[in-house]
């Protein structure tokens, strides 16, 4: 955990070669980094003043621009840009070391638990 | 007629191919998720383990790590069928396969239906290839647990090819 305000959350994961996808580029597995969008976009929902202490995924869709670096650590950046009494969507971002294009982009829907609301 | 191949031949020269393309891919063995085969059919098991626990209130899986189960899944169908019929064909080098020159499918994009909450226990996911293209593939993974009619979890996603030349 790099960053949690309202609503946003920064998660990073250290290069590992037990996540490696392809074994002949070293690069890690795409399945690593939906798992670490998908946990930004959760605890992103979490740091949200109107969302409740928990949510649960609805849909998450990832986009993969390019392969990760291998060797590098992939930082997830994640934002609620709406939430309603039910559900919030969230997008995610992940870069590697070189954060000029990202490596995958994501968006998502979460749940809001009714009733255990902070405020 | 040509005699038919014994069927322990058979059985090992898929199951060697198979197993080389599962143990290529660290990440699989991370998960501990294995691979079951019945004829050209796999059912992906990932088998239950604390660490895939998500929300340790409900308990529920995490949802990163039934997305990434349903991604391997569907690579490794994916993989799988590409190789199947120079497999059958008998034009697969078992040892080049072996040694890891295997070129895997990229994801270009991976949606994920959350149906439920998973449960602590072991989760199984078939994939089905919507169209295998020669460069795009598009692929549908269903999950799984105690019962197969109701799914966990669904996937879709699309898949760049990698080059047929270069393919083993």
């Amino acid at each position: 955990m790099e960053d949690l305000a309202d609503g946003m959350a920064v998660i990073s994961m250290p290069y590992d070669e037990a996540l490696i996808g392809d074994p002949v580029t070293k690069v890690i597995h795409g399945g690593a980094v939906s798992a670490l969008m998908d946990t930004a976009g959760g605890a992103a929902v979490m740091a949200h003043p109107r969302a409740g202490v928990g949510t649960a995924t609805l849909d998450l869709r990832i986009d993969y621009m390019r392969s990760a670096t291998p060797g590098q650590r992939i930082t997830a950046t994640a934002t609620c840009y709406h939430v309603t009494r039910s559900v919030a969507f969230v997008r995610a971002t992940a870069c590697d070391e070189d954060g000029d294009l990202p490596v995958a982009t994501a968006t998502g829907a979460f749940t809001v638990i009714p009733g255990k609301s902070k405020t | 007629m040509k005699k038919p191949e014994p069927v322990g031949a058979v059985k090992h020269r898929r199951d060697t191919v198979l197993s080389a393309i599962v143990s290529q891919i660290p990440y699989i063995r991370f998960l501990g998720v294995s691979f079951d085969r019945h004829g050209d059919e796999l059912t992906a098991t990932m088998a239950y383990h604390p660490d895939l626990i998500g929300n340790p209130m409900l308990p529920a899986l995490h949802g990163g790590a039934t997305a990434s189960f349903l991604e391997i899944t569907a690579i490794v169908g994916l993989t799988w069928a590409s190789l199947w019929e120079d497999m059958e064909a008998g034009n697969i080098d078992v040892g080049t396969v072996q040694q890891g020159a295997l070129l895997l499918p990229k994801t270009i994009d991976f949606t994920v239906d959350y149906l439920r909450a998973g449960l602590p226990r072991d989760a199984y996911a078939r994939a089905v290839l919507n169209r295998s293209g020669r460069r795009y593939a598009s692929v549908h993974v269903e999950g799984w647990q105690d019962n197969r009619q109701r799914l966990f979890a669904q996937a879709t996603g699309h898949f760049l090819m990698p080059p047929r030349d270069a393919k083993h």
